[in-house]
């Protein structure tokens, strides 16, 4: 089999020029399109939190003006969530399912091309609108990420309707994405690799693609509902009409809270291929990993209410979404339990990607505890709106879902460049980044708990301690991504050679490819027993 | 990169297809907001608009040669038709979005409005005067948004429309069959009375809008009975013109002679896309026009 790859490898003739990227239909090439939007963006988000954190250090108004704040906070929120922890996984997915499969390419590889170029258009659309703003042409939009009306209809300035337009261009994207990652998994599966003998990655992106298309159209409604009543005269979230601005918000969580949950199952995936590797362990659990992320994402579409607990809802809402948001409790505490398991006596080894899976670990199962005292409702009438769910939110997101997409990336940069990359620099960006992440988020929730509202340029002066802590944290967290970007570009450039097997302890069908993988993975399909 | 040395898998050559569609659908958006902003025509939706026509044709047209060439297997057929099902399935979430829509107001923010549950205080102090009655003859506040002077009953129109599609979907069904039985007669006539009974829809759906607006004042922007009926009939109107356009491609294919009686996924895709519209307007005639 090894010999008829090789034999591939050498006449393994690449597409060159500007081409190659524009016209792509090869996985792999799209896979890294997709990383490098999603590392450029990431960088461009940076920035923005840099100067939200900058204009926090101190109470009073230093830097910029609240109107102009809160542009920051939506444009670093929609940036981050759509253009750097998504795109990120579906690169991640791009590069490793069908060689975790064992199959050539994706499903549908030109449309998997076409959702790539959608995302730089879109966010094209909405980074002019903030370069507009900067010019002084007009406002970016300024309502949050979370976009409530009537602050995105009856008051959004006029670059919410190009907003509205690139959302549409990012979920045409997510969709055709998410059929080719279900289309890919159900029909070019190695002969023998049944559904339970999935690697556990490619189980979540399936589970993680089922979400995808089933909620992004329901984002796309709710904004086309913003486009009509802006532009049309419709009143869905207009009271006068008969209409509601809380449907806004049923809308939209209905989509927002299974969209948190796309941007975390991946990264359990991740996770759970890590961790056994590294303790040289077979995962712990394999099958209760599958079924407790099944239903996490069952679940994940009836608890969307714990985040308007506050907005007067029914008694009986409130005690729905309480309960039901606490059972997803259950299966994410199986996992934390399995990967535990998974390294109880083995012989663990802590290259990079092992730290930061440690450490996401650890530190997601934090924004697992806060987001239970959060779905507690009479206790989130106190913390709703607070610096306490900023600290919630970034626990799962950055030391969560970012943390687990800097694993993947040292984990399988070698199989993708052939080179390992520069591991005392690994370790540093580990520990600056997991040192920085924690005095930039912690202080947060004590902010928040003394009652600091999130989404404000300006505070009381009791919360300058906390504050100014939090944002030294970001300006070390911020510039420590700089060695991770000098790591990456260094290991695509050369280095110590990596073997076809990389890891002592690896497995897959990933890790039988040499090192680096060919163009086309695998074009005659392995047997798996 | 020919296929042969994909072994038994087939990956496509590079394609234009995905840039062309990138930038048709930049310059569509583009123009559409502009053209909500300015008030009149921006010359970018029309070229917008014309490259999305030229994708289609291009795109679909490539894949239509490499089906007769022969250079899929059956594997390839398989992801087109998950494609497909999937698809399908996302349209019935953004559906499901204003059917959501329409149920919340009904059930819930509606009646809240007239004071029902705990919401007296609302109802006191903004707009004492409103009753909650569905289909809103009236609206909490008149003087801002001017409520329909009537509803659109269920009868009439809407029922005619309700057996044509339901009509269509048989007549393709029957399409389907010959298809399967080698009658390419039976075939082109089942499809062809399938467009034209799509046709017919449209033309009854337009002249029933025009009802609305001239004689019962229910517009868009009558309020929220106003609004979740555009939309929901609207944007089912959308997909059975789009629905119609590929039964007539599909239509000008079977009279060039495409398709076998076992190798004719294009045809399947339409008809699954065409019994999913059928299905919405079933839900949309039960909720919208008659309960
Ligand atoms: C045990 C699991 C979790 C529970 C019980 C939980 C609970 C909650 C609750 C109740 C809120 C609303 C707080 C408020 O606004 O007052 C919230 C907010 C939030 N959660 Fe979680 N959560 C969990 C996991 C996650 C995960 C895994 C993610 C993402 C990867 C996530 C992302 C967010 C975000 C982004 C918000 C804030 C949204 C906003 O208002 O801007 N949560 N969570
Ligand atoms: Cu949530």
């Amino acid at each position: 089999m090894n010999a008829v790859v090789e034999e591939h490898h050498d006449h393994d003739h690449k597409p060159t020029g500007i081409g190659r990227w524009l016209f792509s239909t090869n996985h792999k090439d799209i896979g890294s399109m997709y990383l490098w939007f999603a590392f450029t963006m990431f960088f461009i988000g940076g920035a923005l939190a840099l100067l939200i954190r900058a204009e926090l250090f101190q109470p009073g108004m230093q830097i910029v003006e609240p109107e102009f704040f809160n542009q920051l906070t939506t444009l670093h929120g929609l940036i981050m969530v759509f253009g750097v922890i998504m795109p990120a996984f579906v690169g991640l997915a791009n590069w490793q399912l069908p060689m975790m499969i064992g199959a050539p390419d994706m499903a549908l590889p030109r449309m998997n091309n076409w959702s790539f170029w959608l995302l730089p258009a879109a966010f094209g659309l909405l980074l002019a609108s903030l370069v507009m703003s900067i010019m002084g042409l007009g406002s970016a939009p300024n309502f949050g990420w979370t976009f409530y009306a009537p602050l995105s209809t009856t008051y959004g300035p006029d670059s919410t309707d190009y907003f509205i337009f690139s959302v549409h261009l990012m979920g045409i994207s997510s969709v055709m994405g998410a059929i080719n990652v279900i289309a890919t998994i159900m029909n070019l599966r190695a002969p023998g690799m049944t559904y339970m003998k999935m690697p556990i990655f490619v189980w979540t992106w399936f589970i993680t693609a089922y979400l995808l298309i089933a909620v992004m159209p329901v984002l796309a409604g709710v904004v086309t509902m913003m486009l009509t009543d802006r532009n049309f005269g419709t009143s869905f979230f207009d009271a006068a009409g008969g209409g509601d601005p809380v449907m806004f918000q049923h809308v939209f969580w209905f989509f927002g809270h299974p969209e948190v949950y796309i941007m975390i199952l991946p990264a359990f995936g991740i996770v759970s291929s890590i961790v056994p590797t590294f303790s040289r362990k077979p995962l712990f659990g394999y099958s209760s990993m599958v079924y407790a992320t099944a239903s996490i994402a069952f679940l994940s579409f009836i608890v969307w209410a714990h985040h308007m607990f506050t907005v007067g809802m029914p008694v009986a809402g409130e005690l729905f979404f309480m309960y039901s948001t606490m059972l997803i409790a259950i299966p994410t505490g199986v996992k934390v339990f399995n990967w535990i398991s998974t390294m109880w006596r083995g012989a663990l080894t802590f290259e990079t990607p092992m730290l930061f899976a440690i450490a996401f670990i650890f530190l997601f199962t934090m924004g697992g505890f806060t987001g239970l005292m959060l779905c507690i409702a009479p206790a989130d009438f106190q913390y709703h709106d607070t610096y306490f769910v900023v600290a919630h939110f970034h626990y799962v997101l950055v030391t969560g879902a970012a943390f687990s997409i800097m694993a993947a990336v040292y984990f399988w940069l070698p199989k993708w460049t052939g080179n390992m990359y520069d591991e005392k620099l690994g370790k540093l960006h580990f520990w600056l980044t997991c040192i920085s992440a924690n005095v930039l988020f912690f202080p947060m929730h004590f902010v928040g708990l003394a009652g600091m509202p999130r989404r404000i340029p300006d505070y009381a002066l009791q919360f300058a301690e906390f504050n100014q802590i939090a944002s030294v944290g970001a300006f070390v967290f911020g510039f420590s991504q700089l060695i991770f970007l000098y790591v990456v570009i260094k290991c695509v450039r050369g280095g110590e050679k990596a073997t076809d097997k990389v890891w002592e302890g690896a497995h897959g069908l990933e890790f039988d490819l040499p090192s680096p993988a060919p163009f086309h993975s695998y074009t005659t399909p392995p047997v798996v027993k | 990169m020919s296929t042969a040395s994909h072994g038994e898998y087939y990956i496509p050559e590079p394609s234009k297809w995905p840039i062309v569609g990138t930038v048709a659908l930049t310059t569509s958006v583009i123009g559409a907001v502009n053209t909500i902003h300015a008030g009149e025509m921006s010359l970018l939706l029309p070229v917008g608009l014309l490259m999305i026509a030229y994708l289609f044709f291009g795109w679909f047209g490539s894949v239509i040669d490499e089906s007769m060439a022969g250079k899929y297997s059956a594997q390839v057929d398989k992801s087109f038709r998950l494609g497909m099902m999937w698809f399908i399935f996302s349209e019935v979430m953004f559906f499901a979005a204003f059917f959501g829509a329409l149920f919340y107001a009904r059930v819930l923010s509606v009646p809240w409005l007239g004071g029902a549950g705990n919401n007296a205080a609302t109802h006191e102090f903004l707009w004492p005067a409103f009753e909650a009655v569905w289909p809103l003859l009236s609206n909490p506040d008149n003087t801002k948004i001017v409520a329909p002077a009537e509803a659109m009953g269920a009868m009439g129109l809407p029922a005619i429309n309700t057996a044509i599609l339901l009509t269509s979907s048989v007549t393709l069904t029957w399409a389907h069959h010959a298809l399967r039985a080698g009658n390419r007669l039976h075939l082109n006539l089942g499809l062809g009375i399938t467009v034209l009974l799509g046709c017919i829809f449209l033309v009854l759906q337009v002249e029933e809008y025009i009802h609305a607006y001239n004689e019962l004042g229910l517009t868009m922007s009558s309020g929220i009975y106003g609004s979740t009926f555009f939309l929901l009939t609207g944007f089912h109107g959308f997909h059975v013109t789009m629905g119609t356009t590929m039964l007539l491609v599909i239509l000008i294919r079977c009279l060039k002679g495409h398709f076998t009686a076992d190798n004719h996924f294009g045809f399947e895709a339409v008809a699954w896309y065409w019994h999913f519209v059928d299905v919405v307007w079933l839900g949309l005639y039960i909720f919208v026009y008659w309960l």
